[in-house]
């Protein structure tokens, strides 16, 4: 197979109608392009269910991982793709200043050179907001149609994906002919645990960037939150405040509870329109989608926009004053009180972490 | 310079959407539909950077079945000068992909000449947030995505934009013309008052056929079949913290 794709497309470079050969001759053969994500030299954990979900596609998908950057990180990230999953077949490396941030116009460059030489069946970035700013911009210029946030693969061109806030699955055929292009959401797809074999690492190569061309857009800056807390996408415990926080200063009561757990804060669009916390630790359909094993929503009321973001956790805890509030019909415990009462007895009864 | 919004018709976000029962699509007959939230801040934008100055032209563009003029006149009402209407009316089995949609501004940002094209980050509905991306990659112009703010220099032609990522908010600089779409934290919609209402009514809705505009309705995109999502498991109401913690730790056991 190797040998008749390397034919397959050796005689097609140079010619259109080659291209077409190749492109049906790759329809039999399930590869998947992953588009990770690295931070501090190592790929990010949504990026690792990127692989996991390649590997729902086909057991013996055969899995490009593609890592934009410079510097020495970008080459420690390299080292740790190569031994990330047994799929992994080809690690590639594009090494270059106009890649070291997350700008959609070169990388969507990027993604199309390497999928025009790479021919994938498949391309797969997660659900970040690099994910989402990036694979739409490069399905059009590859002109094809990408799925958006795929909760399941049923087969290699059918997908699960949520619509109206999660209130409805939508199971869609993808029925192009070019590259299926898809991103997916990291809390459907676990990074597989178990133990890589040591002799399974994949080759690292580089990937020619002649093509890129002068930036119509510059990067100026990122002001992120310096936080102690676990990252809210993949924390396995959550706790969220809701408007019923009243203050900034409430909010702290929710961080210590968080430290006792270990758990990541997040919050409600009227928590961060109040402005007690910033944007980013949104939940819901506009911010962060979270599928913790324990979420716990103090002076939230539920709302459908809200909702969408964490109703598949394991586990859901709801203190709100007022019975009838939508989160009762989802948490799985309920306590309709005053949530800095029940706070309070939690900080004092709840046991440190180790 | 002149601004391009890009408006949508969606089920209003407050309605409880229902599942149709041969599970072909979501019932949308006798269901309130509105402009998409987020269009709604597109549009909101458009207008301020105009009354800043910075525009001389906001033109409101929608593609979508007869009844999208009523989200055009909204936008028109709310001080909008004029629209774009491209009619298409809906298939539910092969949907209206946001490559097509794209495809279709992309005709008519090169007819008006935008010097800006602002669309909202996701439509409510289909929950794709695809369609500023892929129209600025057919335009091969910058974008900036999820903006909470956006700042016009026009004697230099970029705009600096803000804008939320995971980790907090990023800062970029585009040269115009360029696409952008917009987040939740961008603005605060205004309302339409009656006498702009009234006044909207004779603002001019051009109609338009995706294939004036040389775009063919391709769709590589099949629907199988729309479901609820899995219940959940009905829970209990607690009386007490103490309850609160012995259930999590000895039933759930999640502590």
């Amino acid at each position: 197979m190797a040998a008749m794709l390397v034919g397959a497309l050796r005689r097609g470079s140079g010619c259109r109608g080659g291209l077409r050969l190749i492109a049906h001759s790759l329809r039999r053969f399930v590869s998947t392009l992953v588009v990770a994500e690295h931070e501090g030299g190592f790929v990010k954990p949504s990026s690792l269910s990127a692989l996991a979900a390649a590997e729902a596609i086909a057991k013996d998908n055969k899995v490009s991982v593609l890592l934009g950057g410079s510097g020495p990180a970008l080459h420690k990230a390299a080292d740790h793709a190569a031994c990330s999953h047994p799929l992994v077949s080809e690690v590639l490396v594009a090494d270059s200043e106009a890649l070291a941030h997350p700008l959609a116009e070169p990388w969507a460059e990027l993604l199309r050179s390497v999928q025009q030489k790479g021919g994938y069946s498949h391309v797969i970035a997660s659900s970040t907001s690099f994910g989402k700013n990036l694979l739409p911009r490069a399905a059009a210029l590859l002109d094809v149609s990408p799925v958006t946030d795929v909760t399941a693969v049923k087969e290699p061109h059918v997908f699960v994906r949520p619509i109206y806030a999660g209130n409805a699955l939508c199971t869609v055929k993808y029925t192009g002919e070019g590259p299926c292009m898809m991103s997916i959401r990291s809390t459907s797809f676990s990074p597989a645990t178990e133990a890589m074999s040591e002799t399974k690492v994949a080759p690292i190569t580089q990937v020619d960037l002649s093509f890129l061309s002068e930036g119509k857009s510059t990067w100026v800056n990122l002001t992120s939150q310096d936080t102690e807390r676990p990252d809210l996408a993949n924390a396995p415990v959550v706790v969220t405040g809701g408007r019923g926080l009243k203050s900034a200063e409430n909010f702290k009561l929710l961080e210590q509870l968080a430290e006792k757990l270990g758990a990541a804060v997040g919050a409600t669009r009227a928590a961060v329109d109040a402005g007690y916390v910033p944007n980013d630790l949104q939940v819901g359909q506009t911010g962060k989608i979270v599928a913790p094993d324990l979420y716990m929503a103090f002076g939230v009321s539920g709302a459908i926009q809200h909702l969408a973001g964490m109703r598949d956790s394991k586990v859901i805890v709801a203190v709100n004053k007022d019975a009838d509030a939508p989160i009762f019909q989802v948490a799985d415990y309920g306590l309709v009180a005053d949530l800095f009462e029940v706070l309070d007895e939690l900080l004092k009864k709840i046991p440190e972490k180790k | 310079m002149k601004i391009l919004v890009a408006v949508k018709r969606v089920v209003d976000y407050a309605v409880k959407v229902r599942v149709r029962p041969d599970r072909t699509g979501v019932e949308t007959a006798n269901v309130k539909m509105s402009m998409n939230p987020f269009c709604e801040i597109a549009v909101e934008e458009a207008l301020r950077l105009r009354e800043a100055g910075a525009a001389a032209e906001v033109v409101a563009a929608t593609v979508g079945p007869a009844q999208s003029a009523e989200t055009l006149r909204t936008a028109l009402a709310n001080g909008a000068d004029r629209a774009i209407h491209v009619l298409h009316d809906p298939d539910p089995a092969r949907p209206l992909l946001p490559l097509t949609v794209a495809k279709i501004l992309r005709a008519v940002a090169l007819q008006e000449k935008p010097g800006l094209v602002i669309l909202g980050k996701q439509a409510i509905d289909d929950d794709c947030n695809q369609t500023g991306q892929m129209l600025a990659g057919l335009l091969q112009w910058p974008q900036g995505t999820f903006a909470s703010k956006v700042i016009l220099d026009t004697e230099k032609q970029k705009a600096t934009v803000e804008r939320e990522v995971d980790g907090g908010i990023e800062t970029i600089c585009l040269d115009l013309p360029a696409v952008i779409t917009t987040d939740l934290r961008l603005n605060q919609p205004r309302y339409a008052t009656l006498p702009n209402i009234m006044k909207a009514k004779s603002k001019v809705i051009k109609k338009v056929v995706p294939k004036d505009l040389g775009v063919d309705i391709r769709s590589d995109m099949e629907v199988i079949e729309v479901n609820e999502p899995p219940k959940r498991k009905a829970g209990v109401i607690l009386s007490s913290v103490d309850e609160l913690i012995d259930r999590l730790k000895n039933e759930a056991r999640v502590l």
